[in-house]
Formats: structure tokens, sequence, C-alpha cells
């Protein structure tokens, strides 16, 4: 039984691990949160696009000797306004808007990163993610974005609902559903940001959409999709970091994989929506 | 109480709707082209038209949802705009997204939600005032099913139950009837007479050119501009209905029953 204990507790008698921990957890709770939001309005695509074109202002940031997270932030918070702007036109597909827009600051930053000398480092952090590398002051910053993030999703929480659901009906009824839409565009940049440095650019789409996708398959409810998708993401973090730190593998990629195991096990699994479920169904009603 | 000033021209103030000389469009594309009709309080309205005469256009621009580039719209004398508290809509149900997590109770509260104003919560009363709207259609036993789940006449009545919860006295509806079997129709346009026997006025785009011929007070036949309104038996003659359609229909009287088709 000691046994098990110890084996546990090792991760977390190191203070990386527990910083590491603390941060990973929380992203995960404000991407389920927000990422609610981006599955039920179809946003995956801009949930991946915006971490790219946060490339474009951290890669920047970096040649100035400026905070990266800064330099990324305002890249990702240009970017979803330019989307939502030239979507808005009617002329172009948002789709083909967001494709131009983030391919294009991405670009910017491999072109700033190629003249650089010596970018391996803080930049591949960016790239693929490094939660175990994180500063006191990092997660500090995580703590900050991720509480401001939520309190504002339940402040608004009513009109998120409404003018995700029927903006139609939502504008009809008076509400701003301009702003709203622009402000939950900018929640999402706010998310990547925090996100970047515990799974990298490439996987943050990971963390808004699977835990949330997987609390769809298991509940009945917005609000319970919020709540499940944050708790499973915050276990996904949890059991990620223990295959990372066993298994010496990427944290990043560990966390990622964990919360797909476990959308995959709902996929397969989950009463009513599970297709084994649904497959039982089929063939009790059959004669 | 003070009298309203008046306006200067001809404005009186019973009309339900009030259209004058409405122009619109989609970039460049013009969809109504001066549109002018009234529709009376306290009656059922059909809006007829083939496809892509503009009845969705119209309808938006009643709301106040679609700026009209030329003319006015008055609803109960006031200018039509988003925030008029008076008018409810139902989208068409294409358009509506029923995978959405939401309960039958949580889509009839959203009727309430334009008068709560930011970021304050739901009140006791407001949850009153849905749960009323929803029992006024027949639907509070459903009150905690989601949304998806319900047939697709319980859909309409829920989203008509959160017109209601508006407490809107004109209710703008866009093809309610499409896709309804014969008896969700049926239903439907029996709760449409029992709302416009309680003062309600109801302006319903629709392709059931029969159902409006029949059951409704008043037509408006559209194709762009105006074809005809006023009472369905004046507005459906051969002559109106082949202008709108550009084809040639039937209009057949049965005893007190009208058909029409092709």
């Amino acid at each position: 039984m000691s046994e098990v204990i110890d084996f546990l507790k090792e991760p977390w008698t190191f203070e990386f691990m527990r910083r590491g921990l603390l941060a990973a957890a929380l992203v995960s709770v404000v991407a389920a949160v927000v990422g609610s939001f981006v599955i039920l309005k179809g946003m995956a695509f801009i949930g991946d696009a915006l971490p790219h074109a946060s490339f474009g202002g951290v890669a920047v940031a970096f040649a100035l000797g400026e905070n990266l997270y800064v330099g990324g932030g305002i890249a990702a918070l240009v970017t979803a306004l330019l989307i939502g702007f030239i979507s808005r036109r009617g002329v172009i597909r948002h789709d083909t808007a967001i494709g131009i827009l983030f391919v294009g600051m991405f670009a910017l930053g491999v072109l700033v990163v190629s003249r650089q000398q010596n970018y391996t480092g803080d930049l591949f952090a960016f790239v693929f993610g490094n939660v175990l590398a994180v500063s006191w002051s990092d997660v500090w910053l995580t703590v900050g974005i991720g509480l401001a993030v939520l309190a504002v999703v339940a402040l608004f929480y009513k009109e998120l609902l409404f003018t995700s659901y029927d903006p139609t009906m939502a504008a009809a009824a008076g509400l701003p559903v301009a702003s709203i839409q622009y402000g939950l565009l900018a929640l999402l940049a706010l998310t990547t940001v925090i996100a970047l440095q515990t799974v990298g650019i490439v996987l943050v789409v990971a963390l808004l959409v699977t835990p949330a996708a997987t609390a769809q398959l298991l509940t009945r409810s917005l609000r319970g999709m919020m709540a499940l998708g944050a708790a499973l993401g915050a276990a996904s973090s949890v059991v990620g970091l223990y295959i990372a730190w066993y298994g010496d593998v990427s944290a990043s990629a560990a966390i990622v994989l964990t919360a797909t195991a476990m959308f995959l096990a709902a996929f397969l699994f989950a009463p009513a929506k599970g297709i084994l479920w649904r497959g039982a169904q089929g063939r009790a009603a059959s004669p | 109480m003070a009298a309203d000033p008046r306006r200067e021209g001809p404005a009186p103030p019973d009309w339900a709707v009030d259209v004058r000389g409405v122009a619109a469009g989609y970039n460049g594309h013009v969809a109504l082209d001066a549109v002018s009709f009234t529709i009376e309080p306290g009656c059922l309205a059909g809006l007829v038209g083939p496809n892509g005469s503009g009845k969705s256009t119209l309808l938006k621009v009643v709301l106040g949802l679609h700026k009209a580039r030329e003319g006015e719209v008055l609803i109960f004398g006031r200018p039509g705009r988003p925030e008029h508290e008076r008018v409810g809509y139902m989208p068409q149900a294409e358009l509506v997204d029923w995978a959405f997590p939401v309960s039958v109770a949580e889509v009839v509260l959203m009727g309430r939600y334009g008068k709560i104003g930011l970021v304050r919560r739901p009140s006791r009363e407001d949850r009153a005032i849905s749960m009323a709207a929803l029992e006024r259609v027949r639907l509070a036993d459903r009150a905690g099913r989601l949304i998806g789940e319900l047939s697709g006449g319980e859909q309409r009545r829920a989203l008509i139950a959160r017109a209601l919860a508006q407490h809107a006295d004109l209710l703008l509806l866009d093809e309610p009837f499409a896709g309804l079997d014969a008896t969700a129709q049926h239903d439907l346009l029996g709760l449409f007479q029992e709302l416009r026997h309680e003062g309600k006025t109801l302006f319903v785009a629709t392709h059931d050119l029969s159902c409006v011929a029949e059951d409704f007070d008043h037509a408006v036949l559209l194709n762009r501009r105006v074809i005809a309104f006023g009472r369905p038996g004046d507005v459906f003659t051969e002559e109106n209905l082949n202008t709108a359609f550009q084809r040639h229909l039937m209009v057949l009287h049965s005893g007190d029953k009208t058909f029409i088709g092709l």
C-alpha cells in the first residue's frame, strides 16, 4: 500500500511538477469552459487558428526582447478581431478569412525567427509546449488571466448562451450581438495565450475542444458541459503529468493524449450518446 | 395621462403593422421594392409569395433586424426596431440549432433576456412568466426536456412560448408550418386562432396558400412588391396569384372551402 502512495506522491515532491500541475490544471479548466462555446458554435477551426497566429506575435516579441506572452496575446487578439471584422462584411466566407489570416500571422513568425541566430529554446517551448518549465511569474499570469476569463463568462453567461444559441433572436431582443461575439473571440484569444506554454501552439485546440466534447457526450446542459469539461480537463492534466513523469515523455503530449483517450471512451460507452449504447438500443428495438 | 404627440401626416395609431414604401436588399440585390401594406391589430395575417419573393427579408425589416433602404415601418404606431418589446419573432425552423444543449424552459426564458438587461440574472418573476407561457402553449410537462428532444410541432410551440414570455403583442412567424405533418399543422393553426382571439396579432410567412385562404383573416401577397393585400378572398384571385407566381394557379371554391393549386 505504501508503495502505491509513494508512487502517487513522488512526482509532487518536486516544485516544478507542482507548478506545472497548477498551470496545466487551471488552463484546462478555462479552456474547457471557453471550449464549450467553441464546440457549440462550430469554432474549432478558429480555436486552432488563434494559437498559430499568436506565433507571429511571439516571434516579434522575441526579436524585440519583449515579453513573449504579451506579443502572442496581441497577435491572437488582433487576428480574432480581424477575422470577426472580415467575415461580418459578408463578402468572404468565415473559414476563408480564418485561413488567410492565421497562416499569414504564422508566416510572419517564421520570417522573423529565420533572421534570429539562436531561437531554439524559448520559442520551441511555445510550439510544442513545456509546462514543466513554467516560472512562478508565468503561473501567476495564468492564474490572473484565467480567473478573469472565468469571471467574464460567469457574468455574461446569459448573453453568451443567447447569442450562441440564437443570434437572430438575440439581436431581435435588443442584445448587442456583434459586441458579444467579438467578446467571445477575445476570451478565446486570452485562453489561447495562457494555453500556449502548457501545451504549445499545435496542441492548444485539443484543450479547447476535447474535454468539452467528451463532456457533451455525458451531459444535457451547457452548464453541465462546462463543469464536467473542466473536471475532465483537470483530470487529464494530473494523469498526463504522471505519464510524463514515469514514462519520461512530453508532458503536453501526455495531457492531450489522456484527454483523447477519455473522449474515445465516452464516444464508445457514454449512456444514450455512445455508439455501443446506440447499437444495443438498435438491436433491442429490432424484432 | 397626456395625449401622445401626433405625428405629421396620416399615422393612424390603430394599425398593428404599417409598412410604408419600403425598399430593401442585400449587396445590391433588390429584395423588396416600394412595399406598402397595413395589418389591423388582433388579426391572423398571412404573408405569401413564391420562393425568393422577399418574405423573410420583409419579416426582418418589420422586426428591425434588416434596415430598409427606403420607407419606414410603424408597429402599433411606433418605428420598428430591435428594442421594440411588443414584437416577437419565430425564425425558420431550419435556421434554429436544435442540437444545442438547452432545455425547453431555458429557451422560453430567453424571451425575457431583452428585458432583464446585461449581466443581471433572471428573477423568480421572469421564471414564472416563462412557465405561464409554456402552460399557454400546453408544453408545461416538457419544460425540463432538451429542445431537440421535442417533436416538430412542439418545437414550434416552444418558440411561440418564447415570444409570449416576451409579452409580445405582434408575433412574426417565418414558415411555422414547414416540415410538420397534417395533425401538427392543424394543432398549430388552432393555437394561432386562440392567440388571435386573445388579442394578439400574428403575421405568418407561409407557402400554404390554401390554409391562408381558408383560415386567415388577412393576406399579403408578395413578389418583391405587394401584389395585393386585404381579405384572403379578395387577394387570392387567379389574376393576382398569376402575377405573383408567374404561372397559372387554379382557385377552386367548393362550398366554404377554397383550394389553390397548379
